[in-house]
């Protein structure tokens, strides 16, 4: 090895240090528990099997033959449904938050920052939890829908996939709201008045300058939003009461009551892996946003 | 009122700041003729800017009218407006092409497609762009990246052209030849050119007429010439070429006040003697400019003007001379 290498090398260390103990390390660990077999009562026994994955897609009859049971495919499926979802939600809500934004005077655009990051200041649990007391049955919403006689009876609002849906978006919208409106703040607003000069109206500015110059912040918004809700185990367990199963649920009950630790460990996997096919898609999708003029 | 052409009827423009307001522009009326080439000519913050933002529709007037051939523009959106401009920082699309950018206005407007594609590859061959129609406006130098913003204008064939500072970017020599190819586009298109500008060897080599303009409003309205020969105030005679202003006296002239004159209509009195009439003085130094000399000429009473000659004199630093004005070429002014 040459002196430069040599010393690249060890100026490089404590970011590959880093690098190792808090990203490779524990992936490689999840990855490995998931070949590995149970062990009774929690943890793994060191012993190689494909069990785990075979877990994902079949279910042992009384007799011990394999038989395919869709049941966590259907649970995959519904995070994936719930996380898209959201995150279309998110950026319904989320540009236009992200456009007041941008347009208010530079002054008073670091009061509104500050206004949407509020949520952060108190833990997401308790956040969660304050949804529940809004939604159940006797909580803030029908109680007032009832007194004003607008409803005979109250609505179920809670443990439904409304209120799934309702949590993630709450949850996860500073996350969309913040790039786009980091991207729009530095748009060069001259090229909105260019297009005007040019005989565009309002939506064909939208549509042909605006957004397409927004798309960079648009997209790390839908992937930050998009990542942490497929795998989100407060909404579910809190506001889906738990019946309503996402694979953030599926996994957390694998390591705690259920004791299958390579299991969870490999629907963490099999997570990480279609997260990383719904990236791949986004991108492909942004760069035809980027170009769709 | 011409009835065609623009017509800027007392237009203002008042911009809060700082608790004050300024008037960016200030009651200014003027008419610009269809297919003229005029210049707004003037020092950085007169208005300039702001005036043509208020005919291309990006800033509401805070009083008075602009018709466009008799008809009131005010109430149009930008978009709704025969006028396009060219930005001072071009503004160019960074997301599409040279050819899309060309035709983005053309699109807007809801053309056939065959039309816009052959409208943007004649303005390619106007532009001498040929063959970069697919590059993006990173891709290109800043003296094409005017040319596409000019195209860009051009091509939807607006009644006026809005040109705001369009040639300050490019280099002596491409600004040159942008010049001759603007006036050029102008002459062969029909279009009215309203061109900002406050370079004055530009506004006097290219306009038609040329307004000059001070603090918000016009200080001088007229043909190039008018403007050179007889500025109307001692800011339009400085600011447009080099102006000497004397007292009259120094002159041996028996008006009052200051009297005006251009370097170029001076001349050396061969042979003078300290009894010579005329103005007097001491060549303090001699600048070599090419095509003319320029010779700073210090007076009894510190005064200093400026004598520009042709061909080199047969004088040197520090030589007492005197010097003559013709008549006809005094500039008298308020
Ligand atoms: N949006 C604005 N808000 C407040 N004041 C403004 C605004 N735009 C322009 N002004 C002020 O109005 C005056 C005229 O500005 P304008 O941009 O029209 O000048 P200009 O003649 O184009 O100058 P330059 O040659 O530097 O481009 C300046 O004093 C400027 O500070
Ligand atoms: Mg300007």
């Amino acid at each position: 090895m040459s002196p430069a290498r040599k010393k690249s090398l060890l100026l490089l260390s404590p970011f590959l240090a880093v690098m190792g103990a808090f990203f490779l390390m524990p992936l490689l660990l999840i990855a490995a528990y998931s070949f590995l077999q149970a062990g009774p009562n929690g943890g793994v026994v060191w012993h190689f099997s494909w069990d785990a994955y075979v877990q994902i897609l079949y279910t042992r009859d009384f007799d011990g033959t394999l038989v395919f049971d869709a049941g966590y495919l259907q649970i995959f499926w519904r995070s994936l449904k719930l996380a898209g979802i959201c995150t279309a939600l998110c950026l319904l809500a989320g540009f236009p938050m992200a456009w007041h934004m941008a347009t208010r005077p530079p002054e008073k655009r670091n009061l509104w920052i500050m206004l949407v990051t509020i949520p952060f200041w108190t833990n997401l649990l308790i956040r969660t939890y304050a949804w529940m007391l809004i939604l159940r049955t006797d909580g803030l919403v029908n109680n007032a829908l009832v007194k004003t006689h607008l409803i005979a009876q109250p609505l179920t609002l809670l443990y439904n996939d409304f209120s799934i849906g309702l949590g993630l978006l709450y949850s996860y919208l500073p996350f969309m709201v913040l790039p786009i409106y980091a991207n729009l703040e530095r748009m060069d607003w001259r090229l909105v008045e260019a297009a005007q000069d040019l005989y565009a109206t309002r939506a064909q500015t939208l549509r042909r300058v605006i957004l397409p110059l927004a798309a960079p912040g648009i997209l790390a918004g839908c992937v930050l939003v998009f990542i942490p809700a497929i795998g989100s185990f407060l909404a579910p367990d809190l506001l889906g009461g738990g019946k309503r199963m996402m694979i953030g649920t599926l996994i957390a009950n694998q390591f705690s009551f259920a004791r299958n630790w390579p299991f969870g460990a490999a629907a963490s996997v099999v997570l990480m892996a279609v997260v990383m096919l719904g990236l791949m898609l986004m991108a492909r999708k942004g760069r035809g946003l980027q170009s769709l003029v | 009122m011409s009835p065609t052409g623009l017509s800027i009827q007392s237009v203002s423009k008042i911009f809060p700041h700082a608790g004050g307001a300024v008037r960016a522009v200030d009651e200014v009326s003027l008419d610009i003729r269809a297919n003229e080439f005029f210049t707004l000519l003037g020092p950085s913050g007169c208005g300039k800017t702001t005036l043509l933002r208020m005919i291309a529709g990006l800033e509401t007037a805070d009083g008075g009218r602009i018709l466009l051939d008799g008809e009131d523009i005010a109430p149009l959106p930008p978009s709704k407006r025969p006028v396009n401009t060219v930005f001072q920082n071009y503004a160019l699309f960074p997301h599409m092409t040279v050819a899309q950018n060309i035709g983005f206005g053309l699109e807007m407007q809801g053309r056939p497609a065959g039309d816009i594609s052959r409208a943007v590859a004649d303005a390619l061959k106007t532009i001498r762009l040929e063959g970069m129609e697919s590059r993006r406006p990173a891709e290109l130098s800043g003296g094409q990246q005017q040319r596409v913003a000019l195209a860009r204008a051009l091509v939807n064939h607006p009644k006026v052209l809005l040109l705001d500072e369009s040639l300050s970017a490019l280099d002596y020599k491409l600004r040159k030849e942008m010049q001759i190819e603007l006036k050029r586009l102008q002459r062969e298109s029909g279009i009215t050119f309203i061109f900002v500008t406050h370079d004055q060897d530009e506004a006097l080599s290219m306009s038609d007429r040329i307004a000059v303009m001070s603090h918000g409003k016009v200080a001088q309205l007229g043909t190039p010439q008018e403007i050179y020969d007889h500025p109307a105030t001692r800011f339009v005679a400085d600011f447009i070429g080099i102006c000497n202003f004397l007292p009259a006296a120094d002159l041996g002239l028996k008006d009052a006040g200051e009297i005006g004159f251009r370097p170029e209509d001076a001349a050396f009195v061969a042979g003078a003697t300290p009894e010579t009439p005329g103005a007097k003085g001491r060549i303090a130094h001699i600048t070599y400019r090419g095509a003319v000399t320029h010779y700073l000429i210090k007076l009894a009473d510190g005064r200093t003007v400026t004598l520009s000659e042709d061909d080199p004199q047969d004088v040197k630093v520090d030589d007492d001379i005197a010097f003559a004005v013709a008549p006809d070429r005094l500039i008298r002014c308020a």
